[in-house]
């Protein structure tokens, strides 16, 4: 029987590359590799290590108008009511229990029920020629507030650090479902062949939610965060060990592919081609990782404006090299910044979560911009949930003028990447406690950020354990009113 | 051409491994091109995955269903949908290409794939073949015909007799007859068998996860006789170490970790467990009593302490202990875990699908799956002791002197009985007299929260890191109130039973007070006045009246030494004024526990455990003296206690004697050098049952109807007569009807050999996975796990014969495989084969792969000599890069590094913890334990170049390597090389690989001499630690080429 010719040139290429279809699903499948019918091709494989990549780009279900994505995550839950959702009638009843029917049924992590609002005791302003609120706690950011999205209504269903950072990072509360960062990287690749495609950078402590807040869950390993080290090499092993220098690097790497390349050829197993590959890619990842983590080719303004020291870890550096990551093509760079859970002392953990931040957060809005990249670029800054509007006290844990963890309503920022700008979207109750208008729900801020990228949520999906997974669960809506 | 372009654009780099890759649609349709299109093979899959969610049993959307022939046919509302004979005309063609203005099917969801489409088009152009319902399928008549034939899967396998095959003298065993009638069948030929080197490795990496030594090679080369393969696999499966490679594939299942996860993610003590595992493979614990053990060993007559540490397997949920936990919602989490990994360990069914509404594709209703998350529900989580040999030993001893002692005293005291009645009567305690404080709630700091149980006690749960101050609120309608008690009382899921929380079951109270209001009032509250403090256990430095004094700096402690520190205490208050008011009170009570840096060990607190107050009206209360236990037999009549409870209250009496104080002191002496032993997380019953309900959308905060326990009803049914308990459970799972779990297993097994399972889904053999690729021998493995036939090889060639091997033996499932002319092919695969086969499904060649990670580094380990083949024990802490633990939250853990044999073990030892698995293994692709996994992926990245290439115990490998093939590899480089090429392959290298390793050699001889300094850091970590008769630029030109040659494809790659 005659094949039809169409499948036949499908199952050429299956024989060749055995892997590409997969690889190149998403939207690639047009690219036809009906040219790999040769012979050779073998040969063709082992020769093409110049110019082979990590994770070839893909193109996402339809042009989006972000290629990239940096996400400031800011762990521990920042307060949003000291920093953007100002409550003037929280002054009104401070200190006066919180009304019992909002309430009602919540079990808190920390406070009791019963506790009393707490006004913030920062003071708020308007900024920008769209009037963003913002506290006074904020000194840089109220410079950028024309190019920030600020989503006051963000609803979580975690309260507990762990559980929320993944389901922030994964759409999940249960461990296990791959990361934003994953999904992405899985759906668009990378465009770089010497770096990660998946960047992961920390300051401050480390994360409730530990290596699941970047991790692969069921997708392919490759789609994992590569977490960045704070000093040393930033990549685990990148230097070659004491007394070897890259030229032996070379030498033994050229013995290493001769020697493979020729069992390459003795047993045709294409896997052994792409073993090639990746130690050229490691070698190559030895030189690109510390010319990128050198700093100190950045001018003085730059430095100054992110207040980054090279050398030193920091946020302000490590927003530094969250653009530098993406100007070489990083698909998704994600900080952690763990500093943020203040039940107690909110004013002066806030004051100095701040101070570590603000600077370089606001620089790296400006300087993408000034660079053209923040078109394409979405910036996302926020924390697992919010604060409570009710006081955290509690002389026993030496605990005074703090606030609990808070999922019913808190405060996100995002910025570029086809973001509309210079708004302010969603409000809270008189007391902050509950949304009250426009709620946007995490699944809601995966769905949209996906939609930025190109992508459909409910259809970038893989299949395991028989069912088709996706970042939004069987949630989420794209939000329109915060688009361009 | 411009096509050409794009495409070496498009080559990765990083790859993952063929298995994982299949485009399954296209292995049908190229199973499709060899014969023709079958609906079942071929078409049902499309439309069950495609269509049946509109158009089938649940849902016909214009009346028309494509889940049973009649209907199908029938079509819908506007008629006949398929025209058999021709595809282009059928509606249904044109429904799926939307086509002729009409929407494309289907409708919302992607649209089919082009060689799905044109798989249909063929199947109606070949006149729409339909078989019909067997009754095989439990089909038959008008009736069932509404119904759709029922999933394979869920059908029992049935053994079908061996295929019949034309290259007859290939065939091994019976396995051969299956893959090889269908190799035939597309018209091609099997692979020659490797090469004797390259089996022993394969067989060794497989069997045991070690290479084979030099010695182990030349050997079996060497002998020719008939039986020399055979003789090698019954070495290989009698080696310990075979109980290692295949107890970390169950471990994978088994989500083995030793921390608890989360935030705090800290240790845990369960290797006991994984040692459990181990041993259970290397005796061969048939799988039904393997599977029993895990799951309701606690529930076996009189279970042994090895069946009680089996049950481990349910324990290795993760648990959250981050400040503010609601325990319930992460008991019930943990309860989700264990449904989905019973689930995909032994069912390959994705039950937990079904949490928060009916499966979407498979017959599970949720409401089946709260049934079977019933059988979890009733469960305690003790930790257990696992004491040894050598502790039970000095147990003994301490008993038997301690008996000696008090056999003295009771001979040398003949008016023992009369004192001890008069004691007796003098210890009268009117238990009565208390009542115990129900209605109550409890707070406590940094959001501790507590279970509270049927008497009315609480017991907290979640964080211990710091100290604490309980505060009860409690009501009562009591008045004249004259004291108040605190029991603190012992508890399985508290450490060593409590009833402490600290880390030996300790627990000390700092202070002790109590304000009232009355109920109409409850912000007047007035402190009552506390006075004459008395406990049943008082140490001179830590006094009772501490917990009334109002100091913060003077505790009470429980900790009465190493013997006697784990039973319940009691300490009770009397009021100075008789409290209560006439409408009722409300007692505020707070129990301080603030601790300094003395009392506090480690990352846990001794704060108090399980606890619970009572109130009494009567004069003078007081703590009644005796222990718990001591009461209790004393309520007993003195002519019906046993000899161990006379024994008991003698050996309470003897402590309130003054002139025994010398034999007391003695035996408390003996006592505090009373030894304990390692836990283990285990389970046990509950004591009274929890109600189980279903949660709305699977919201654990909406619970609704009430279920019973049980399975689900498209499976075979629960055992009439049998527990509706885990046990019950267990053997349902066993039972020879369940139709998934010997597939199930015996797939898993193929997997491990083969790369990919004859199922490619191993976690989910539901309506939604593939068809096996060899349906007939998956069955016949399955039946032959449960009821085997086939003897296990003897001499020469294998016939089968009787008797048989065991029921359930996993070493059966492995002779037939490994003994099979199908494994022991050749895995090179000619382009031709490549081209017919390209995902060698058929099995035509062996499949190379690269060994999965653990191999990896054992492999470097035991090529380099530095392996140490020591069996079990605690986790081990190998060199781990500095900065790695800064990850984590809090505190980086502790992470000491031996210095001797355990810092190079065997990968499976090294501590896993959770939110930082070890780095070089996580990027080889082991799972992180987080949930089970039964399918590992196996990618290929930079990352894996740059651990082998420099991660530190990889270079400690190539160093010592090095110093190695100096000792050992003869006079000569070449010789060297030769031993050392053969040490990480297992093979001879040939002429181009031996001159381009001696060509590196060279050079790095050239680079090195001269330069001593670089050749230092080279050639080892320590130098001072190279025996002085090797030159050291020798060694470190060496350590490059053994870099190398650890870093070739072959070296982790089973051949």
């Amino acid at each position: 029987m005659k094949k039809p010719e169409e499948l036949q040139s499908e199952i050429k290429k299956l024989v060749t590359r055995r892997w590409f279809f997969k690889e190149c699903s998403v939207g690639l499948g047009s690219i036809a590799l009906a040219s790999m019918l040769n012979d050779s091709v073998v040969a063709q494989i082992a020769g093409q290590t110049a110019t082979t990549r990590p994770l070839a780009p893909k193109k996402p279900h339809f042009p989006g108008k972000a290629k990239r994505v940096i996400y400031l995550f800011q762990a521990g839950a920042p307060s949003q009511l000291d920093l953007f959702d100002y409550k003037p009638e929280l002054v009104k009843y401070n200190g006066k229990p919180v009304p019992q029917d909002l309430v009602k049924g919540i079990n808190y992590a920390f406070i009791k029920p019963d506790a009393g609002l707490y006004a913030s005791e920062f003071k708020f302003a308007k900024h920008g020629k769209s009037g963003a609120e913002m506290s006074d706690a904020l000194k840089y950011l109220p410079e950028v507030a024309d190019d920030l999205t600020i989503i006051r209504s963000m609803i979580t269903d975690a309260i507990n650090h762990a559980p929320g950072q993944i389901f922030m990072n994964t759409g999940s509360v249960q461990f296990g479902r791959p990361s934003m960062g994953a999904w992405v990287t899985y759906g668009l690749g990378c465009e770089t062949q010497d770096l990660p495609a998946f960047v992961v950078l920390s300051s401050a402590g480390g994360t409730s939610g530990g290596a699941g807040n970047w991790g692969c869950g069921f997708l392919p390993t490759i789609y994992q965060g590569v977490p960045f080290r704070r000093t040393g090499d930033p990549i685990l092993s990148l230097s070659n060990p004491r007394g070897i220098t890259r030229e032996m690097q070379r030498q033994s790497l050229d013995t290493l592919k001769a020697i493979n390349e020729h069992h390459l050829e003795l047993t045709g197993d294409q896997e052994i081609a792409t073993r090639i590959n990746s130690f050229e890619m490691a070698y190559r990842m030895q030189e690109s990782a510390p010319e990128l983590m050198d700093l100190s080719k950045e001018s003085p303004k730059t430095l100054e404006m992110y207040g980054a020291t090279p050398g030193k870890a920091s946020y302000a550096n490590n927003c530094l090299l969250a653009r530098r990551l993406i100007e070489r093509g990083v698909r998704f760079v994600q900080l952690f910044h763990e500093a943020w859970d203040h039940h107690s002392e909110v004013v002066k953990g806030v004051k100095t979560q701040c101070q570590n931040t603000d600077q370089a957060t606001a620089a790296l809005i400006k300087d993408l911009k000034q660079r053209g990249l923040l078109e394409d670029t979405i910036v996302i800054w926020g924390g697992e949930f919010g604060r409570t509007p009710m006081v955290e006290s509690d002389p026993d844990a030496n605990r005074s003028m703090g606030r609990d963890h808070h999922n019913k309503a808190f405060t996100m920022f995002v910025a570029g990447g086809g973001f509309k700008p210079g708004i302010t979207v969603g409000e809270t109750d008189e007391l902050g406690f509950n949304i009250a208008k426009d709620p946007v729900h995490v699944h809601d801020l995966h769905a949209t950020v996906l939609h930025l990228l190109g992508f459909d949520h409910t259809k970038l999906t893989y299949r395991f354990q028989g069912r088709d997974f996706r970042l939004t669960d069987v949630h989420g809506i794209l939000i329109e009113n915060l688009l361009a | 051409m411009a096509k050409k372009i794009k495409l070496a654009f498009c080559l990765a780099a990083v790859s993952i491994s063929g298995a994982l890759l299949l485009n399954k649609t296209l292995l049908s349709t190229m199973a499709a091109q060899a014969k023709t299109v079958d609906y079942r093979r071929d078409i049902q899959p499309i439309f069950e995955r495609n269509c049946y969610h509109c158009h089938g049993r649940k849902k016909a959307s214009s009346q028309l269903r494509l889940d049973t022939k009649a209907r199908a046919m029938k079509g819908g509302i506007s008629g006949a949908v398929i025209l058999p004979g021709k595809g282009r005309e059928s509606r249904l063609m044109h429904r799926i290409l939307g086509e002729d203005g009409e929407q494309r099917m289907p409708l919302g969801g992607e649209s089919l794939k082009s060689e799905q489409i044109e798989l249909i088009r063929k199947w109606i152009d070949e006149g729409a073949e339909w078989p019909e319902e067997t009754p095989e399928n439990g089909k038959t008549g008008e009736r069932e015909a509404e119904d759709p034939p029922k999933h394979w899967a869920f059908v029992a396998p049935v053994r079908a007799p061996l295929p019949e095959v034309k290259k007859r003298d290939w065939v091994r065993t019976p396995v051969d007859n299956f893959i090889l009638a269908e190799i035939e069948k597309n018209g091609l030929t099997p692979s020659p068998e490797a090469a004797k080197e390259t089996l022993i490795r394969r067989l060794s990496l497989d069997l045991t996860g070690l290479p084979p030594t030099i010695k182990e090679i030349d050997e079996f080369v060497a002998d020719s006789s008939p039986d020399a393969y055979e003789n090698l696999v019954e070495r290989l499966l009698a080696s310990p170490h075979y109980g290692e490679r295949w107890g970390r594939w169950w471990l994978d299942a088994a989500r083995y970790a030793d921390t608890n996860g989360f935030e705090k993610d800290l240790p845990r003590s369960i290797w006991p467990y994984r040692d459990w595992v181990i041993k259970a493979f290397n005796r061969d614990l048939p799988f039904d009593r393997f599977t029993i053990e895990q799951l309701a060993g606690d529930l076996l007559p009189n279970p042994t302490l090895d069946q009680l540490i089996a049950t481990g397997f349910l324990r290795n949920s993760m648990r959250n202990e981050e400040g503010g936990v609601d325990p319930e919602q992460f008991r019930v989490e943990g309860l989700i875990d264990r449904v989905d990994a019973i689930g995909k360990a032994f069912l390959g069914l994705t039950v937990n699908c079904a949490q928060c509404h009916n499966h979407k594709f498979d017959p599970i209703a949720q409401k089946e799956y709260y049934q079977f998350y019933a059988f979890l529900n009733n469960d305690d989580e003790p930790e257990i002791e696992v004491p040894d040999e050598e502790l039970l030993k000095k147990r003994r001893e301490i008993l038997s002197k301690s008996e000696a002692i008090e056999s003295e005293l009771i001979v040398k005291t003949p008016d023992l009985a009369n004192r001890m009645a008069a004691w007796e009567e003098q210890m009268r305690y009117d238990e009565r007299q208390w009542t115990v404080l129900d209605d109550a709630t409890i707070y406590a700091s940094f959001g501790v929260k507590f279970d509270k149980l049927e008497d009315g006690s609480f017991i907290p749960k979640g964080d211990n890191s710091t100290s604490n101050n309980y505060k009860i609120t409690a009501r009562t309608k009591l008045t004249n109130i004259t004291g108040f008690r605190i029991e603190f009382m012992v508890d399985q899921t508290l450490p060593r039973n409590g009833p402490g929380r600290g880390t030996n079951g300790s627990f000390y109270v700092t202070e002790f007070s109590v304000d009232a209001a009355p109920m109409d009032q409850p912000a007047a509250t007035a402190k009552i006045a506390l006075t004459n403090p008395t406990t049943d256990f008082e140490r001179p430095d830590f006094p009772v009246k501490n917990v009334i004094d109002g100091n913060l700096k003077t505790h009470w402690s429980s900790d009465a030494g190493a013997g006697r520190r784990n039973q319940d205490r009691k300490m009770v208050f009397a009021t100075q004024q008789p409290t209560g008011y006439s409408n009722g009170t409300i007692l505020n009570f707070q129990i301080a526990q603030k601790f300094d840096d003395v009392i506090k060990i480690g990352n846990v607190i001794p704060n108090i455990g399980r606890f619970r107050l009572s109130v009494t009206t009567a004069e003078n209360p007081q703590a009644d003296p005796l222990p718990t236990t001591v009461r209790r037999i004393l309520a007993i009549d003195r002519e019906k206690r046993t000899k161990q409870q006379q024994r008991e209250v003698f050996s309470f009496y003897r402590t309130t004697v003054k002139e025994w104080s010398e034999a007391n002191a003695r035996i408390d002496g003996l006592m505090m050098n009373w030894p304990f032993g390692v836990t283990t997380l285990a389970l046990s019953t509950h004591l009274t049952p929890r109600q189980t309900r279903i949660f709305k959308r699977g919201d654990w905060k909406r619970p609704g109807d009430a279920v019973q326990p049980g399975t689900p009803a498209v499976l075979h049914p629960f055992p009439s007569g049998a527990p509706r308990n885990r046990l019950g459970l267990a053997g349902w799972i066993v039972d020879k009807n369940n139709p998934l779990t010997s597939r199930v297993i015996v797939n898993r097994v193929w997997q491990q050999y083969f790369g990919t399972g004859l199922v490619t889904t191993p976690e989910d053999f539901g309506s939604r996975c593939d068809r096996p690729s060899n349906a007939e021998l998956l069955d016949w493995l399955a039946n032959e796990f449960m009821l085997p036939t086939w003897k296990e090889p003897g001499k020469g060639r294998v016939e089968a014969q009787d008797p048989p091997s065991a029921s359930w033996s996993l070493k059966h499932i492995h002779r037939l495989i490994v003994n099979s002319a199908v494994y022991r092919q050749s895995s090179s695969a000619p382009p031709k084969l490549q081209e017919a086969d390209p995902t060698n499904r058929l099995l035509a060649h062996a499949p190379r792969l690269r060994v999965d990670a653990e191999i990896i580094r054992d492999i470097a380990l035991g090529a380099s000599g530095l392996l140490s083949h020591k069996i079990g024990g605690p986790p081990v802490f190998p060199p781990i890069p500095d900065g790695v633990l800064n990850l984590s939250y809090g505190q980086p853990m502790k992470w000491e590094t031996p210095k001797d044999e355990d810092r190079y073990r065997r990968a499976l030892y090294t501590f896993w913890k959770r939110s930082i698995p070890y780095p070089s293994l996580l990027v080889f692709d082991a799972p992180n334990a987080d949930f089970s996994c039964t399918r590992r992926i196996r990618s290929n990245t930079p990352l894996q170049a740059l651990t082998t290439l420099n991660d530190q115990l990889f270079i400690e490998a190539a160093q010592a390597l090095a110093l190695r093939v100096f000792k050992e590899g003869g006079a000569g480089d070449r010789d060297k090389m030769i031993y050392a090429f053969r040490l990480c392959t297992g093979r001879r290298p040939d002429t181009f690989e031996l001159q381009q390793l001696l060509g590196l050699l060279q050079d790095q001889q050239r680079y090195f001499s001269g330069r001593t300094a670089a050749a230092v850091y080279v050639s080892s970590a320590d130098p001072n630690k190279l025996p002085e008769d090797v030159d050291l630029h020798q060694v470190a030109s060496w350590t490059m080429v053994a870099r190398v040659l650890l870093n070739m494809d072959e070296t982790f790659t089973k051949e």
